[in-house]
C-alpha cells in the first residue's frame, strides 16, 4: 500500500488538488476565491501531465551537441500540452476576473449568491 | 460607512425562504458527496496508472520518439518542444492564440468604456457627485480609474534600470524560442511586464507614446494575420503534398526552422499586447 | 488530391480570418463581412455534403506537413458535413434576423466585438465537429465556452454579468474534467487522435488492463461535455443564461453551441473510444435515466414558468434531455433519431427566440400574461412563433414531429427501456403542448383594451444599449426586411425537415456507417 502511494505520489498530489480546487470552485462564495480554486484545479492538471511525461534520469527535449538518441530526453508531446494548457487558464482567468470586477461595479460585492438575488431582484 | 449599512440591511431581508434554503442545502450535500466520490475516483485510477518515470508507459511511443529523433530534421528547432507545438500540432496552437484573442475581446466588451458608458457607471457617478457635492471635472479626479500614482521618485529610477533589462530578456526569449527554453508565449509575457511596469512608474501620458489603443490594435491585427495566413499556407501545402519552399537553415542559429521563427515572433506581439491591454483596461477602461 | 477536400479547412480558416479582420472594421462592414463569410462556410459545406453523400467516404486532411499521429489532422465525412451544414445555417440565419436585436441591445462602438464572437463560435464549432484530434477538441471546445461566455455579456446589464458568472463557473468545472479525462486517457494510450485511441482501447479491452481506469475516464468525459451541454443536474445556468441574453445569442447558445458538445460527445463515444467498450462501462444508462428526468423536469419547470423567455430556455433543458435519452439507447438507430432532433431542436429554437424577440420588445414585458392579443399587432412574428411552437410540440408536417417519432421508433425493442422512454416521451409532449400552446392561444386572444395610449410613454422609457429612443429600434421586426427573410428561411426549412425527412435521415444513417 505505502509503496503504491510512494511511487504514485504525484498522482495522488494531483488528484487532492484537483478535488481541492473543483470544490473551491463550487463551494466558495467568494469570486476571488473561485479563481483561485480554478487555478489550483489546473494545476493539478499540469502536474499530472508533468509526471506523465516525465522519464527517470532524462533531460528536457532540446538537442545538445547533436545527441539525437530517444533515451537522453523525456517525452515531450506532455510539455507541449502544459504550455497550451497554461494559456488557456491564463484568458480564463484574466476573463473571470474582469467579470468579478464588472459585478462588483454593479452590486458592490465579490459574494456570488448575493449578487445572483440582487440580480433576481431586479427582475 | 453609509453604504455599507445599507448593503446589510438588504442582505438581511433578502434571507430566503425556508423551502429555497432547504433546496440549497440538499444541493451543497450532494456536491459534497460528488466531490468525495470524485476524489476516491480519482485516487484509485491514479494508483493503478503506469508508473511514473518508467520508459515503458505507453506514452513513450512512436509518436514521441519521432519527435526526438527527427524533429531537429523536419522542423529545424533545437528546442524539440517548440518544434513540436508549432510545426507538427501547429493547429493546436494556432486554436490556443485563438483563446487568447477570445480571450481579449471579451474583457474589451465589458470593461471598455465609449463614451456614455454602461448604466453603472452613470450611477456609479451620480452617487458620487452627489456624495462629493462637487462639479464633474472635479469628481473625474476621485474618479478610480482616473487614478494616477503620484511620481514615486523610487519606482521610477528602479524602473529606469530594470525595464530595459526585462524588455531585452523579452526580446531574447522570443528570439530563442526555436534553440532554447521559452518561445512567443513565455517571451511576450515578459515583454509585456516590462510594459505594465513602465506605466506603474511613469503614468498613461508617458506610455502613451509609444502603446496607445491605434498601437495595439494594429500590432495585434498584423501579428495574429502573419500567423494565420502563415500557418493557412503550411496546412495547404501540407495537405495537398505540396513542397513548402521554406529553408529551415541549420540547426542552431538564430535564422532557423522556417516558420517557427516567425511564428514566436508574432505570438511574442500578441501575448505582449494582450497583458498590457488586459492592465490598461482594467485600470482605466481604455488602452 | 480533390479540391473539395480542402473545404473543411477553409470554411475553419475564413470564420478565423473574419474575425481577425473584424477587430478593426466599422460594425457595418463587419456586420456584412460576417454575414457574407457565414455564407460562404454554407455554400462550402453545402459542396461537401453533396461531395461526401455521393463517395460514400470520408476522408482525413493533414493540417501540417506530417501524417497522422505526428501532426495534427482533420476528418471530413458524411456526417460532420451535414453538421457544419447545419451550425454555419443557424448561425448565418440567426445573425441575418436578429440584426435589429443586435443593433438594439449592443452598444455600437462594440457591435463589431459581437460578431467577432459569432465568427469565433462558428469556426470553434466547426473544429470541434471536424477534428480528430482528442486534444484539439478540448482547445475549441475552451474557444467556444469563452465565446458563449461574450454571447451572453455583450448585453451589458448587471443580470447579465452575473448570468455569465455563473455560465462560466459550471463551464469550467465541466472543462476541468473533461481535461483530466483526455490526460488519463492519454496516461493508458499513448495517443491523442482519436483513430489511434480507438486501437489502443480495443486492445486494452482484449487484455482486460485498466478496466477500472477506462470507465473513469468516460465517466470523467461524459460528465463534463453533459454539464457544458446543460444536461439535468447541471442545468441550472440554461433559464438565466438564454433568457437574459440578447436573442441572437440565446439562438446561437441554444441552437448551435450546446449541440457542438453534444457532437463532440457522439464523436468520442463511436470512434474514439468506441461503443463496445461505452456499452460495458455502462454510462449509457446514466445519459438515458438523466435525458428521461430532463424530459420530464424541463418540461414541468417551462410550464410554471411566467416570463416567455425563460420558459423557452427551460423547453431547452427538456430537449437535451431528448438527445441523451436517444444517445443513452446506444443503437444506430437511436443515435441516428438524437442527430435528428438536433437539427430540428436548432432550426425550431434559433425561430422561436428570435421570432419572440418582436414580443417582447414590444410590450415592453417579459411576462406571459402581457402576451395577450399580441399576435394581431404582430401578425408575422406571431405566425412564425407559432410554427416554431408547433414543431417543437411534435405537430404533423413539422421536423419535431419526425425527430420525436425517431426517438420513439428508436425506442422499441429496448426491453424495459422502452416502455420508460415512450412514457417519458408522451408526458414531455403533453406539457411542451401544453405550456407552448397556451403562449399561442395567448398570442391570439382578441383584447380591444390595449393600451394604445400608452405606446408613446412606453417608447420614451424604452431606450437601447445606445441610449437612443429610434422608432424604427422599438419594433425590430417590420421595418427590416433581412428579419423577414431569415424567420421566413427558418419557418422553410423547419417545414423541409419535416417533409422531406428521408432524404435527411438518409444522410445521417450514411454518415453514421463510415463514423467510425
Amino acid at each position: 500500500m505505502w509503496n503504491l502511494v510512494r511511487e504514485h505520489l504525484n498522482d495522488i498530489v494531483a488528484a487532492a488538488l484537483f478535488v481541492i480546487g473543483f470544490g473551491d470552485l463550487l463551494f466558495q462564495k467568494n469570486m476571488i476565491k473561485k479563481i483561485i480554486g480554478l487555478n489550483i484545479m489546473d494545476t493539478a492538471i499540469y502536474l499530472l501531465l508533468a509526471s506523465q511525461g516525465y522519464i527517470e534520469g532524462r533531460k528536457a527535449p532540446i538537442v545538445v551537441d547533436g545527441v539525437k538518441d530517444v533515451s537522453a530526453y523525456i517525452n515531450p508531446i506532455p510539455s507541449g500540452l502544459v504550455l497550451t494548457g497554461i494559456v488557456v487558464s491564463v484568458s480564463v482567468t484574466a476573463l473571470l476576473l474582469s467579470l468579478t470586477i464588472r459585478m462588483y461595479k454593479k452590486y458592490h460585492s465579490l459574494d456570488l449568491d448575493y449578487c445572483l438575488m440582487m440580480a433576481r431582484r431586479e427582475g | 460607512m453609509k453604504s455599507g449599512n445599507t448593503k446589510t440591511q438588504n442582505k438581511t431581508e433578502l434571507i430566503p425562504g425556508k423551502t429555497a434554503k432547504r433546496l440549497q442545502s440538499v444541493y451543497r450535500i450532494a456536491a459534497a458527496v460528488m466531490i468525495v466520490l470524485l476524489f476516491v475516483l480519482l485516487v484509485t485510477a491514479m494508483v493503478g496508472l503506469p508508473e511514473i518515470g518508467d520508459k515503458n508507459n505507453p506514452d513513450n511511443n512512436e509518436v514521441a520518439r519521432r519527435y526526438i529523433e527527427n524533429g531537429l530534421e523536419e522542423t529545424g528547432a533545437v528546442n524539440i518542444v517548440s518544434g513540436m507545438i508549432l510545426d507538427y500540432r501547429a493547429f493546436d496552437t494556432f486554436g490556443e492564440s485563438c483563446v487568447l484573442f477570445v480571450a481579449t475581446i471579451c474583457v474589451t466588451i465589458m470593461l471598455r468604456i465609449d463614451g456614455r458608458g454602461g448604466d453603472e457607471d452613470d450611477e456609479e457617478h451620480e452617487t458620487g457627485k452627489k456624495a462629493f457635492g462637487i462639479r464633474e471635472s472635479a469628481f473625474a479626479k476621485f474618479d478610480s480609474r482616473n487614478y494616477e500614482p503620484q511620481n514615486d521618485t523610487i519606482l521610477k529610477k528602479s524602473a529606469m534600470l530594470v525595464i530595459p533589462l526585462i524588455l531585452v530578456f523579452g526580446i531574447y526569449v522570443v528570439l530563442n524560442g526555436h534553440l532554447s527554453p521559452g518561445g512567443g508565449f513565455s517571451g511576450g509575457a515578459i515583454l509585456g511586464t516590462g510594459f505594465i511596469l513602465y506605466l506603474s512608474a511613469f503614468g498613461f501620458e508617458k506610455t502613451e507614446r509609444f502603446m496607445n489603443a491605434k498601437t495595439v490594435k494594429i500590432v495585434t491585427l498584423v501579428a495574429l494575420l502573419v500567423y494565420c495566413l502563415s500557418k493557412c499556407y503550411s496546412f495547404f501545402t501540407g495537405a495537398n503534398h505540396l513542397e513548402s519552399g521554406i529553408p529551415l537553415g541549420t540547426p542552431g542559429a538564430i535564422l532557423s526552422s522556417g516558420l517557427i521563427l516567425v511564428l514566436n515572433i508574432c505570438v511574442g506581439a500578441v501575448v505582449a499586447c494582450t497583458m498590457y491591454s488586459f492592465y490598461a483596461l482594467v485600470r482605466r477602461g481604455r488602452i | 488530391m480533390e479540391f473539395v477536400k480542402n473545404f473543411p479547412f477553409f470554411s475553419i480558416m475564413l470564420c478565423m480570418f473574419c474575425a481577425i479582420i473584424c477587430s478593426v472594421l466599422n460594425r457595418h462592414a463587419a456586420k456584412h463581412f460576417t454575414r457574407i463569410v457565414l455564407l460562404i462556410v454554407m455554400v462550402l459545406s453545402g459542396v461537401l455534403l453533396i461531395n461526401t453523400y455521393n463517395s460514400g467516404e470520408s476522408f482525413v486532411y493533414y493540417m501540417g506537413h506530417f501524417p497522422a499521429p505526428w501532426g495534427n489532422e482533420i476528418r471530413g465525412g458524411c456526417l460532420e458535413a451535414v453538421f457544419a451544414l447545419f451550425v454555419s445555417t443557424v448561425a448565418f440565419l440567426s445573425v441575418v434576423a436578429g440584426g435589429k436585436a443586435i443593433e438594439f441591445d449592443i452598444e455600437d462602438k462594440k457591435e463589431n466585438l459581437f460578431f467577432i464572437l459569432v465568427c469565433l463560435m462558428t469556426s470553434s464549432l466547426l473544429a470541434m465537429c471536424y477534428t480528430n484530434d482528442l486534444f484539439t477538441g478540448y482547445v475549441f471546445i475552451e474557444i467556444n465556452t469563452i465565446s458563449g461566455c461574450g454571447l451572453i455579456m455583450v448585453r451589458q446589464l448587471g443580470k447579465t454579468t452575473v448570468t455569465a458568472v455563473r455560465y462560466m463557473v459550471i463551464s469550467l468545472l465541466g472543462s476541468g474534467l473533461f481535461l483530466i479525462g483526455v490526460t488519463l486517457l492519454y496516461t493508458l494510450t499513448g495517443h491523442l487522435l482519436m483513430s489511434n485511441i480507438q486501437e489502443s482501447v480495443s486492445e486494452l479491452l482484449q487484455s482486460g488492463d485498466y478496466r477500472m481506469q477506462l470507465t473513469i475516464v468516460i465517466g470523467l468525459m461524459t460528465v463534463g461535455l453533459a454539464i457544458k451541454s446543460g444536461l439535468f443536474p447541471f442545468h441550472l445556468w440554461i433559464p438565466d443564461a438564454y433568457g437574459q441574453s440578447n436573442v441572437v445569442s440565446s439562438s446561437l447558445l441554444s441552437g448551435t453551441v450546446s449541440k457542438g458538445y453534444i457532437f463532440l460527445l457522439i464523436k468520442i463515444y463511436m470512434r474514439t473510444i468506441g461503443m463496445e467498450a461505452i456499452e460495458k462501462s455502462g454510462v449509457l444508462y446514466v445519459c438515458f435515466y438523466l435525458g428521461i428526468i430532463a424530459m420530464v423536469l424541463g418540461s414541468v419547470l417551462a410550464l410554471h414558468e411566467r416570463s416567455f423567455r425563460r420558459m423557452i430556455a427551460f423547453s431547452s433543458i427538456a430537449q437535451i434531455g431528448y438527445i441523451f435519452m436517444g444517445i443513452g439507447l446506444g443503437t444506430k438507430a437511436a443515435i441516428a433519431a438524437a442527430i435528428f432532433h438536433i437539427f430540428a431542436h436548432g432550426l425550431t429554437k434559433s425561430l422561436l427566440f428570435i421570432s419572440s424577440s418582436e414580443f417582447t420588445e414590444g410590450s415592453h414585458s417579459k411576462s406571459i400574461d402581457d402576451l395577450k392579443g399580441l399576435g394581431y399587432k404582430y401578425r408575422y412574428s406571431a405566425l412564425c412563433y407559432s410554427i416554431g411552437a408547433f414543431s417543437i410540440v411534435g405537430f404533423p408536417l413539422l421536423a419535431g414531429f419526425i425527430s420525436k417519432l425517431l426517438l420513439g421508433g428508436a425506442a422499441l425493442g429496448h426491453g424495459p427501456l422502452q416502455w420508460i422512454a415512450l412514457l417519458a416521451l408522451a408526458v414531455s409532449t403533453i406539457l411542451n403542448a401544453v405550456y407552448f400552446l397556451r403562449t399561442v392561444v395567448y398570442l391570439y386572444i382578441p383584447t380591444e383594451h390595449i393600451d394604445r395610449d400608452n405606446e408613446e410613454t412606453v417608447k420614451v422609457t424604452n431606450t437601447n444599449a445606445n441610449g437612443k429612443t429610434d422608432k424604427l429600434l422599438l419594433l425590430p421586426g417590420m421595418h427590416c426586411p433581412s428579419y423577414v427573410i431569415g424567420i421566413s428561411v427558418l419557418v422553410l426549412l423547419n417545414f423541409l425537415l419535416g417533409l422531406c425527412s428521408g432524404p435527411v435521415t438518409d444522410i445521417i444513417n450514411k454518415g453514421l456507417e463510415v463514423f467510425r
